[in-house]
């Protein structure tokens, strides 16, 4: 099928399988390998992106069910070589250790932050309870999004 | 004055890649003309392989090859064991399943295809008939005669026995004032679930005669001698490369079947070969953690001295050994005895198979499982004769800051538990604790305050007691730019150890900290090491580079010191130059670099060139300690445990960058409360694995979480030139008891003694419906 999808600012046209997953089309046929798969299954979060301003799981979602959207994962994140707040946040409070969880916990805090700009410590573990980390124990994740809240639209 | 920036919080060089999406993990290595791999795996616990049909797959669209057991044996070795002990049974662990079937996702074929789709297709027209065999998975049952064979070559399923003793156990069992505990802990298996699943790929090059691996490993060296072994390549032409690796925990430590397979698949093939692990084969396929079961008796007097313990361990190895399954429990008898100082100790420690995922390394690997035993017991003592579990531990603990050598043989070095006890009981207000819980119990509401007093040990460690080789290289190379690039056969994962590392050399050499550039975990880049685990990548690992940059800075005080016509020794770094030490003369370290390269007019007998490598050979283990309070709230109407405050203090030696120090423990310390209240997991009597997926397993989330207080002291150990100890493991070390005997205190006053791990909603309820005793038939504290 052909599907034509906006990634990170720039259209992609391809002619894919029906049931070729996102994250693989991601990954595979836009190249863009920073949005991870942690276990195909939509439980772990690693492949979190946002399509249309939403944050999904891009492990269960077809490829050809995004065509005609618009898609931002964490390689579309920073702008004119400036690290997004979240980024700048996850790097000053050290909320990631092997950073394989990293790309779809901070497009997930993304969300988060749009639709709660001052979260308190308890929101923000609700708001990235669908992500797992098995490094960090989340404390500095929190941390690291508070940061962000803090320093957005600075 | 040059910048300080050992014990400084510095932010991680390896971020950048990372929060961008920019880093390369297996997965995203793409090579030309690769293949994709997967495998058919077994759906039985324990089968007899009738016949395997492969023609339909070896015919389906996009396939390149299906190999069976059948095709790869006597062509591809054996999954190797590295331990040696007296007895020990070993039994063959071939890459694909031969005959025979011993537990669920074990690999019976590989099916090789152009895409990773079409290579499932093809795996799922692979016909294997099975004959089903009674599996069995529970170890009392595998020991009873007439029990099914995981191996029947064995005769039994027993791997072996080891015992340790130490004391006089004559004068103790003669003793009639002693009251004798008894009391058995289950320690539930669980998944070590790294984020990143496993995956290799390989790249034979039939011209070169090359092999390539890349592979998410923990062990790239040792992961090369092997894969050379395994495929009777010429280790000279073989390469490893761990590349960015996402978490491991102990599960990638270890010669995995799927990468003997994969470099087989490309031998054959003269193709790349990928293998990615999904998330329910990462479960069932990739090693597990912990299984023990634990007899106890506790010698204790009237006031609280143990002065004896004994335990016998049932540990669970799973149908076949890995690299270091049996090794696992062994550190659990050394480490029983914690930091008391009890005089008298046995172990029987029984390995046993049974038709489950073999066990190894995960996080603490055996050292978890002593400090549960030994810290249950304390509580249990406390419980028994009424006493405060902080009072028993004090009485236990040997006298601060001396060395001392324990009756299973350890020597504990730099101890000092009493030190860590008060300043978390200070830090969580121990005894207000106390009087809230005193007031919630006339309320009705249960509160529970547990503790938990660690040490364990760390820096793996002195070769002479590691099964293949415990020291670690560091290689510190000053380029002719004077950018310095470090080397370490260390195998870091997520640990920040590029940041640690150039904090070390940087402030050694008083270069700026962005000029130094740490590599590890490219066997054709880096020499010979051994890898990342057991809390020792910074202990060893950094003190080896500690040591390498000493030599290049004697080479360089050498030929600035003939450059300025003065002694060597009178030469200090400070701010990029080399001076005296009043500052009168001074070379820049540029000019020195230059000359090094150059060679013009260096002193005679010194080599051209600035890389110095170290092998570093550590004495001994190190010693951490800490100690933890866990405060519980329990709803007694669902049995809901709310975990509602944390405190740890931790004592790992020198503190190189306190923010990592603290991810280290926080990380541990969610993987230690996930095993006390959740994590577990489960396989039926078939051998079924009834816990496969993450929705099934129990895999800890963000708000789960209290905020974790944490605090440390630094008592610099002397066993390596850094004082430093190892963090790693300390955190699930120190939880998993602390919790449970929180929750265990909260609900003592119902006559409960003890709640066998993960401490569900159910199993609590029950003991407050059921199992209730009226208040005050145990002892209140």
């Amino acid at each position: 099928m052909k599907i034509r999808i906006k990634i990170n600012g720039v259209w992609h046209e391809n002619d894919v399988e029906p049931r070729l997953l996102l994250v693989h089309y991601l990954r595979d046929v836009a190249g863009l390998t920073g949005t991870h798969i942690g276990c195909e299954t939509s439980l772990c979060g690693a492949c979190t992106v946002l399509l249309d301003g939403d944050a999904i799981k891009s492990c269960t979602v077809l490829a050809v069910q995004a065509d005609g959207g618009e898609i931002t994962t964490i390689e579309g994140l920073a702008s004119d070589g400036n690290l997004h707040p979240l980024q700048q946040g996850f790097w000053e409070e050290h909320g990631l250790q092997c950073g394989f969880c990293t790309p779809g916990m901070i497009m997930a805090s993304q969300q988060l932050l749009v639709r709660n700009p001052h979260p308190s410590r308890e929101e923000i573990r609700r708001g990235i309870e669908g992500n797992l980390c098995r490094c960090t124990g989340y404390q500095h994740i929190v941390k690291a999004v508070e940061w962000a809240a803090e320093h957005s639209g600075k | 004055m040059a910048t300080k920036l050992l014990g400084e919080r510095i932010k991680r060089k390896e971020d950048p890649r990372l929060i961008q999406g920019r880093a390369h993990y297996v997965d995203d290595i793409k090579l030309d003309g690769m293949l994709h791999m997967t495998f058919v795996r077994s759906p039985y616990g324990h089968a007899a392989i009738t016949s395997i049909k492969t023609d339909a797959a070896r015919n389906a669209p996009g396939a390149v090859a299906v190999f069976t057991g059948e095709d790869v044996k006597g062509k591809l070795g054996f999954i190797p064991c590295a331990v040696e002990m007296e007895g020990l049974k070993v039994p063959d662990h071939p890459c694909l399943a031969l005959g025979k079937v011993r537990y669920v996702g074990e690999p019976v074929a590989a099916v090789v295809a152009t895409d990773r789709y079409l290579a499932a297709d093809a795996a799922a027209q692979v016909e294997v008939e099975y004959d089903m065999l009674p599996a069995v998975t529970q170890m009392e049952q595998a020991l009873e005669s007439g029990s099914p064979l995981v191996h029947e070559s064995l005769g039994d399923n027993l791997a072996f026995v080891a015992k340790l003793e130490g004391g006089d156990w004559k004068s103790v069992e003669a003793d009639p004032s002693l009251k004798v505990i008894k009391q058995r802990l289950v320690n539930q298996r669980l998944g070590p679930l790294a984020m990143e699943t496993r995956g290799v790929i390989a790249s034979y090059l039939p011209g070169e005669d090359t092999l390539t691996v890349w592979s998410s490993t923990q062990i790239p060296h040792l992961l090369k001698t092997q894969m050379a072994i395994l495929n009777k390549i010429d280790e000279s032409r073989c390469r490893v490369i761990a590349p960015e690796v996402g978490g491991a925990f102990g599960s990638k430590l270890n010669v995995y079947r799927e990468e003997g397979v994969a470099c087989f698949a490309s031998k054959q093939l003269g193709k790349p070969v990928k293998w990615i692990e999904g998330r329910r084969e990462n479960l069932a396929g990739t090693t597990h953690g912990r299984d023990q079961i634990d007899d106890l008796e506790i010698y204790v007097r009237p006031d609280g001295r143990v002065v004896g313990l004994k335990c016998l361990i049932l540990s669970d190895m799973g149908a076949y050994h890995q690299l270091l399954t049996p090794a696992i429990p062994t550190l659990t008898a050394l480490m029983i005895l914690g930091c008391y100082d009890i005089k008298n100790v046995f172990v029987e420690t029984k390995g046993v198979f049974t038709n489950k995922m073999a066990t190894d390394a995960y996080r603490g690997a055996g050292r978890p499982e002593a400090t549960y035993i030994i810290e249950r017991a304390m509580d249990i003592v406390a419980c028994e004769l009424g006493m405060d579990p902080v009072d028993v531990r004090m009485k236990n603990f040997p006298a601060p800051g001396k060395d001392i050598v324990l009756a299973t043989g350890v020597s504990y070095d730099s101890a000092n538990y009493q030190k860590t006890l008060k300043k978390v009981l200070k830090l969580s207000g121990y005894s207000k604790l106390r009087k809230e819980q005193q007031r919630m119990r006339k309320k009705g509401k249960l509160l529970g305050i547990g503790l938990s007093t660690y040490v364990e040990i760390c820096a793996m460690g002195p070769s002479s007691r590691m099964p293949a080789g415990g020291w670690e290289s560091g290689t510190v190379r000053v380029e002719p730019t004077g950018k310095i690039t470090v080397l370490s056969g260390a195998s870091p994962h997520g640990q920040g150890e590029e940041t640690s590392f150039a904090q070390i050399v940087a402030e050694e050499l008083s270069v700026p900290y962005d000029d130094v550039t740490v590599f590890h975990g490219d066997t054709a880049q880096v020499p010979m090491g051994i890898g990342t685990f057991g809390s020792r990548t910074t202990a060893v690992g950094g003190t080896a580079i500690y040591h390498a940059t000493q030599r290049i800075k004697k080479k360089m005080a050498r030929i600035a010191a003939h450059k300025l016509g003065i002694k060597p020794g009178e030469l200090v770094f400070e701010d990029g130059k080399i001076q005296t030490k009043d500052g009168t003369k001074s070379v820049t370290f540029g000019d020195v670099v230059q000359e090094a390269y150059f060679a013009r007019q260096l002193p005679p007998g010194v080599e051209p060139g600035l890389s110095e490598l170290y092998v570093f050979e550590p004495p001994n283990y190190t010693y951490p300690f800490g100690a933890h309070v866990a405060v519980t709230e329990i709803d007694e109407k669902t049995g809901e445990i709310r975990l509602r405050n944390y405190f740890a203090v931790d004592d790992c030696g020198r503190i190189l960058n306190p923010m990592l120090v603290d991810g280290q423990v926080h990380g541990g310390l969610a993987q230690g409360i996930g095993q006390a209240l959740w994590e577990e997991l489960i396989y039926d009597e078939n051998g079924q694995l009834l816990t496969g997926t993450l929705m099934d397993y129990a895999l800890p989330k963000a708000h789960q979480f209290p905020w974790f207080e944490t605090a440390n002291t630094e008592t610099r150990t002397s066993v390596n030139a850094l004082g430093v100890k190892g963090v790693g493991e300390a955190g699930t070390i120190g939880s998993t008891p602390a919790i449970v005997n929180s929750v265990v205190d909260a609900l003592s006053s119902f006559g409960v003694r003890h709640i066998d791990m993960p401490l569900k909603p159910e199993k609590i309820w029950n003991l407050l419906k059921h199992g209730a005793m009226p208040e005050g038939t145990q002892h209140d504290s």
